[in-house]
């Protein structure tokens, strides 16, 4: 799965020669096999070093605080959505409608990698929701809709249909 | 100047903390190392520093931009970058690994160093971790930003495992000496080492073990089975526990008239928020104030505190005025009809009051006038003319309910005359934007009128002495802290005491003698005035806080009234009178997803509930399962089903039947010979250690997470039964016979402390488990005594009585039948309410008998509604008046339902929006 979401990350950053990964463990944790013989461990850490090799820091952020803001959305995705319960789902897609309520990106106005690897993590919550659902966390599939289509963002997952209407009123009067 | 605006920008940043929250200790230090300026704030751990997330998440830091930053590691990453230090692909890869893995692991090492006191089994969790790290370090140098976040989660263990490893312990001495981290771990935890973490600890969900991912290879799993590990020494103490003899000087067993302070005891005074009279009750009152206070004071009772339980209704006031014009009645009359439906909802729900009164007694009279007089003598009274709202046209000043407006602090608009529900600020009636009177809607006067004021500012030294003192000595609520201190920070002013009322406690003073004490003046003193009604010695209680420690329970609206302004009556009084020592404020409980209402027919309310044909302990386990204890719950009829027929019915109730069964089948109803085994040794510990939780918990009033504990020992008993099928042994050989005997016997000694454990909770559900084993009655004290012990009660040969089931199952049709009788989707159920009904187009009435399709008239109805449609919009395009055009649309939505019917569909209150197309 990991792995999968770097080699997509590499192809958006447009990176040309693929990089060698294996997996560590039985939560298969990726790690980068460099060529001068030393080792990245870990999906964020892998997806920072990414982006800096393709020469794009401003997806890290453009700003001391948006870095740091990306820093924290990089570290929400792999503690909170690796290996998440049934009730932690809910308290995801909370705290992300909230957070998301008045923003474009998970930084603010800016696309961040932090927004690609979100979009990767939350894919398999988002598949699995009704249309209800999504409605109620109107903001987050907002965002996750305009995450997929995003130039190169996308490329494993499948594409999620998004209602452009709402059908059910009532929640939010 | 660019520089010092920077920095300016970057002190206008707020960290906000918690003390004793290990993960403080992170970006403190960083600040130290780093030398950013940024505001240090210290929060309660349940404060929602973060508005966006679920959980209340501290440290937090606020950036510039108003975003929060809110993990450790981020935060500390952010400082050290503002100084010019950006991490490294390397540094970034501690920092990952530490989020990932090594949190979740030192989670669960806190939770069992801290909470369970396995500080020696620490060592085993964290071993993988700690190898990773020694071999990191014997390699090659780790970096320096995340030296310093492993030295502030680490240390603590070291210090406390002694570790003596090569270079792990170098690497920790060389940052333990950098400036500051040693200081601010100092400081975090307040000097106590890992106890100054307990209150933090205890507000964090339980970690699983499975919790701790990517453990490195070389750690085996911390704990095998989710289980807490049992060491011998436990095992051996709940053995001797088990065998310890009944305590036969239960000297509590009834309660003698009066109940009266007695030396060497532990003096209980425990009040409820007394209820207002003429409002009926609703689940979220009573799970507040009674229902709470009762459950503590049955346990208190239990643990052989010498304790009284006060409460009554709370009669005076507009409300009841007015109520009363309604009724036809006198408002004596009102009270006493209310005070009796109180009572009577009181008696079903098995509050065990010591008094049950009521405000409106001599007493009262007396006690609030000498108090008084007293705060007069004394100089804590002003007195000051007040312009009051004054309807023209109902001849009669508005009392603070009786008027609405829009609250000058936040422009809520349908903010009350004394407080604004929205942002709970406090507020005098004419200072309301576009006041109303609530009974004739007409807009009020101002009239002037001399009133008297509590003093408050000259009495805030005294009572902020005495609060610091409370709260650090006795058990406040989180909430109530928090409440109480953001009065002081806002500044004590002076508050009215009088109104211009006539149904109160008059004022003795001559020169206000038509008026009458205002209720939050007044209503507190009758706690005194009630303990006096059942006592002439009532000063005994209150006017001794040597000897007497004072409880009061309440839901959170009420806590400045028991915190502030009724203790300084009291301090400027200066008789000595009993103050609080221990605040309990719920936060609110909703119903469904929205609010309690009276007016809209929404909710159980309490007469209700014992219509509903569930038994009163059934109603008192769920309310209590679900007490708002720390952050605002709900009421589910869902939930209340669910909890009913897993908890109740197949966990704890199979658990006791199942037990008390097999002693019924298998051994002639007496409790067989046990032999311990260490697997029993390891369960009577496990069970012993829920018990001490229990009791914990139970004297720090965490009512709803004692309860959790109660049902985590059936679910060992019911693992235990399953895991050693007594049923299938007896008939084997004799050692299986022994062992399904021992199975058997432990199960049914458990069955009798869970009913022990329950009593608070529901009592008449553990009278009769008591009954069905026929238990010593001094089972009770001697399982309750000190910190609790499982003992084995029901020894070899013990005769059980007749043994039945206990609980009910709640169908799904009956609770769904329940949730529409309640109203939450139908808010017009109430046919007391004429007002919601109006709303309805009255044509529903006309055509609701055609049921089923008539597509002849469906033609002419579409027809109709195009044609209708035609005309509204006609209106509209020629600007027509409002009315008139309102009266048009009302007809077309009036033809829409017609048509629907005749369509055969349901004429539900459909979404109109919907249809606008």
């Amino acid at each position: 799965m990991a792995l999968r979401e770097l080699s997509s990350l590499e192809k958006y950053l447009g990176l040309k020669k693929p990089n060698k990964y294996t997996t560590r463990g039985d939560k298969k944790i990726p790690v980068l096999q460099s060529s001068n013989g030393t080792q990245l461990v870990g999906l964020l850490t892998i997806a920072c070093h990414l982006v800096k090799e393709a020469k794009r820091p401003e997806l890290l952020g453009d700003s001391t605080e948006r870095r740091a803001l990306a820093q924290q959305w990089l570290e929400y995705r792999v503690t909170r959505l690796d290996g998440y319960s049934k009730e932690d789902v809910k308290n995801i897609l909370q705290d992300l409608n909230l957070h998301l309520q008045d923003k474009v990106y998970l930084t603010g106005n800016q696309f961040t990698v932090a927004d690609a690897l979100m979009y990767y993590g939350v894919h398999p919550l988002i598949v699995d929701l009704s249309i209800q659902e999504k409605e109620q966390y109107v903001n987050v599939t907002r965002w996750f809709d305009h995450i997929q289509h995003y130039p190169g963002v996308r490329h494993h997952l499948p594409l999620v249909v998004v209602l452009r209407n709402t059908i059910y009123t009532g929640r939010h009067h | 100047i660019i520089i010092i605006t920077y920095y300016y920008y970057l002190a206008a940043m707020k960290l906000s903390v918690s003390e004793g929250n290990p993960h403080c200790i992170k970006p403190l230090a960083a600040l130290q190392v780093t030398g950013v300026q940024v505001s240090v704030h210290y929060v309660n751990h349940d404060e929602r520093v973060v508005p966006f997330l679920n959980r209340p998440v501290v440290p937090a830091l606020l950036l510039p931009s108003g975003q929060h930053l809110f993990s450790p590691n981020v935060i500390c990453r952010y400082l050290f970058e503002v100084k010019g230090q950006e991490s490294s692909d390397l540094c970034n890869q501690w920092l990952e690994w530490e989020a990932t893995s090594l949190q979740p692991a030192l989670q669960l090492a806190l939770h069992m160093a801290v909470l369970q006191g396995k500080g020696s089994e620490v060592s085993k969790v964290l071993q993988g971790h700690l190898n990773v790290l020694e071999q990191s370090l014997s390699k090659d140098n780790m970096p320096f930003l995340t030296g310093v976040l492993y030295y502030n989660r680490n240390g603590l263990y070291l210090h406390d495992l002694k570790s003596e490893r090569g270079s792990l312990k170098t690497w920790f001495d060389l940052v333990a000496a950098m400036h500051g981290c040693q200081s601010t771990a100092q400081k975090v935890l307040q000097g106590k080492g890992l106890q100054g973490m307990k209150s933090y600890m205890q507000r964090q969900p339980v970690p699983q073990s499975s919790q701790c991912r990517d453990a490195p290879p070389c750690n085996s799993n911390p704990a095998e089975d989710n289980d807490r590990v049992v060491t011998e020494e436990e095992m051996e103490a709940a053995v001797l526990a088990w065998s310890r003899d009944l305590n036969n000087s239960c000297d509590s067993a009834s309660r003698q008239y009066p109940i009266l302070p007695q030396e060497g005891k532990r003096n209980i005074l425990l009040t409820s928020a007394l209820p207002y009279v003429n409002n009926v009750p609703h689940l979220g009152n009573i799970i507040g104030c009674v229902l709470s206070a009762d459950v503590f004071s049955r346990y208190g009772r239990l643990r052989g505190w010498n304790l009284l339980y006060v409460c009554g209704t709370d009669e005076y006031g507009t409300a009841t005025e007015n109520k009363a014009r309604e009724e036809g009645l006198t408002p004596q009359q009102i009270c006493d009809k209310y005070h009796a439906v109180h009572a009577a909802i009181y008696k079903w729900f098995q509050i065990d009051f010591d008094y049950f009164g009521r405000t409106t007694t001599e007493k009262q009279t007396e006690i609030a006038q000498n108090i008084f007089w007293r705060l007069h003598e004394r100089g804590f009274l002003l007195e000051d003319t007040v312009e009051q709202l004054r309807c023209e046209n109902c001849q009669r000043f508005l009392a603070d309910r009786f008027v609405e407006g829009t609250c000058p602090h936040c422009s809520y608009p349908e903010a009350r005359g004394d407080q604004c529900d929205k942002c709970g600020r406090l507020i005098n009636a004419v200072e309301l934007g576009e006041p109303q009177c609530k009974v004739c809607k007409r807009t009020p006067i101002i009239r002037s009128s001399k009133h008297l004021f509590l003093d408050l500012p000259k009495l805030e030294n005294e009572l902020e002495q005495w609060l610091d003192r409370s709260f650090s000595t006795g058990d406040w609520t989180a909430n109530a802290k928090q409440i109480t201190r953001s009065w002081l920070r806002d500044g004590l002013k002076p508050r009215c005491i009088t109104r211009d009322l006539q149904w109160g406690t008059p004022v003795p003073h001559p020169d206000f003698k038509d008026k009458v004490f205002y209720v939050w003046f007044d209503a507190p003193i009758g706690y005194l005035s009630i303990t006096a009604n059942y006592t002439d010695q009532w000063e005994q209680w209150w006017k001794n806080p040597q000897q007497v420690e004072l409880y009061n329970f309440m839901a959170k609206d009420n806590v400045p009234f028991h915190s502030v302004v009724f203790p300084c009556s009291l301090l400027g009084a200066q008789d000595n009178y009993t103050l609080v020592n221990h605040l309990i404020a719920t936060e609110y409980l909703n119903y469904e997803d929205t609010k309690f209402s009276k007016s809209r027919g929404v909710g159980v309310f309490g007469d209700m509930a014992k219509d509903t044909g569930i038994p009163s302990d059934v109603w008192r386990f769920y309310l209590l399962y679900v007490r708002p204890e720390g952050q605002d719950s709900a009421f589910s009829w869902a939930d209340m089903a669910l909890k009913n027929n897993s908890e109740l019915l197949n966990n704890l109730g199979n658990f006791i039947n199942r037990s008390a069964m097999f002693v019924t089948k298998f051994f002639e109803g007496r409790v067989p010979v046990m032999e311990l085994q260490r697997e029993d040794k390891k369960l009577l510990a496990l069970v012993g250690w829920e018990l001490q939780q229990y009791i914990q918990l139970m004297d720090k009033v965490k009512i709803r997470d004692a309860l959790k504990h109660i049902l985590n020992i059936s679910r060992h008993g019911n693992q235990y039964i399953q895991v050693n099928t007594p049923w299938k042994k007896i008939k084997e050989g004799d050692a299986e016979r022994q062992r399904a005997g021992t199975v058997t016997g432990v199960s049914v000694n458990m069955a009798c402390l869970l009913s022990v454990m329950l009593l608070p909770y529901m009592p008449t559900v553990s009278q009769t488990i008591r009954d069905q084993l026929n238990a010593p009655p001094s089972c009770i004290q001697t399982i309750l005594q000190g910190s609790g012990a499982f003992v084995c009660v029901l020894s070899a040969g013990h005769s059980i009585g007749s043994v039945s089931p206990l609980f009910q199952k709640l169908e799904a049709d009956q609770i769904e039948a329940l949730k529409k009788k309640f109203g939450g989707q139908h808010p017009q159920r109430a046919a007391g309410t004429p007002s919601e009904a109006v709303s309805l187009p009255s044509a529903q009435a006309e055509v609701a008998p055609v049921i089923g399709g008539d597509p002849e008239k469906a033609k002419q109805l579409t027809q109709a509604v195009a044609e209708q449609g035609e005309k509204v919009r006609a209106l509209k395009a020629q600007k027509a008046e409002k009315t008139v055009i309102t009266a048009e649309v009302a007809k077309l939505l009036d033809l829409k339902k017609q048509l629907l019917i005749a369509e055969g569909k349901k004429p539900e209150p459909a979404p109109q929006k919907g249809k606008k197309k």
